[in-house]
């Protein structure tokens, strides 16, 4: 459904740190905007973005209506042990989306 | 009434700020507050990067980013940005670790109208710090629905 683009490294050297870059399609509606009829357009955005790595939660971020479309955050992580890292999104009108990347440590 | 005392009054009247059905710093600093309780704030270590001219406030990029060593036992907490006059106060509110070894968010937000962004960080010894940017808005995010 929804699209997800994630941008991370895909071998790292055990120890480093690592920029996880990820966007996801979404339209962000603030909840203050009339539409063309003047009603109020329902507020629907994310309400939070959550990273794992092998499971244990290592980012945790919680949106408001302030954040634009399509949104886009990068943050950074200890390459510790190989793994998975699952990236979670869940908002407004049930919205829940996961991604999962593989980085591998040496 | 001579020349120069109609000239100050005058001056006087002029000077009324005009509402709006925005956010206002006080809003800001009521968001703030919540977050930071009565502790000190810092002016320091963190560094807020966006673009102090912005031609369009739809897709405004954020960096905050905090000096820590990010170790386990000095650390960042957490990173907060506020705003002042888009309808709510926070932007966004996100928990790190040590697990993250540096403490820098980058992500885009939207900003309605010229103001001030405030980021606060909390460090592991609960200390606050914060930075603060004046960003003038060319095109504020757009408030009505595009057809």
């Amino acid at each position: 459904m929804a699209n997800v683009l994630v941008n991370a490294p895909k071998t790292a050297k055990r120890g480093s740190v690592v920029e996880i870059k990820a966007l996801i399609m979404h339209p962000m509606e603030t909840g203050f905007r009339p539409g063309t009829m003047g009603k109020i357009i329902p507020r629907n955005i994310i309400e939070r973005f959550t990273a794992t790595w092998n499971g244990t939660e290592i980012f945790d971020m919680e949106m408001s209506p302030a954040i634009a479309a399509n949104p886009f955050v990068s943050f950074f992580a200890v390459a510790s042990e190989s793994g998975t890292v699952g990236l979670r999104w869940t908002g407004d009108e049930g919205f829940v989306v996961e991604e999962r990347v593989v980085i591998a440590v040496e | 009434m001579d020349r120069r005392r109609f000239l100050v009054g005058t001056a006087a009247i002029v000077v009324v700020p005009l509402g709006s059905a925005s956010a206002t710093p006080e809003a800001m600093a009521e968001a703030i507050r919540k977050v930071v309780g009565d502790s000190a704030v810092t002016e320091s270590r963190v560094t807020l990067d966006l673009p102090p001219l912005i031609e369009n406030g739809n897709t405004v990029p954020l960096v905050v980013s905090v000096e820590s060593p990010m170790t386990v036992a000095d650390h960042v907490k957490a990173i907060h940005v506020f705003n002042e006059k888009n309808p709510q106060p926070n932007v966004f509110s996100a928990r790190l670790s040590a697990r993250n070894g540096r403490a820098a968010i980058g992500t885009r937000i939207k900003l309605g109208d010229s103001q001030k962004i405030v980021a606060i960080a909390e460090t592991s010894d609960g200390r606050f710090w914060s930075a603060s940017a004046d960003v003038i808005v060319t095109l504020a995010a757009c408030l009505e629905e595009s057809t």
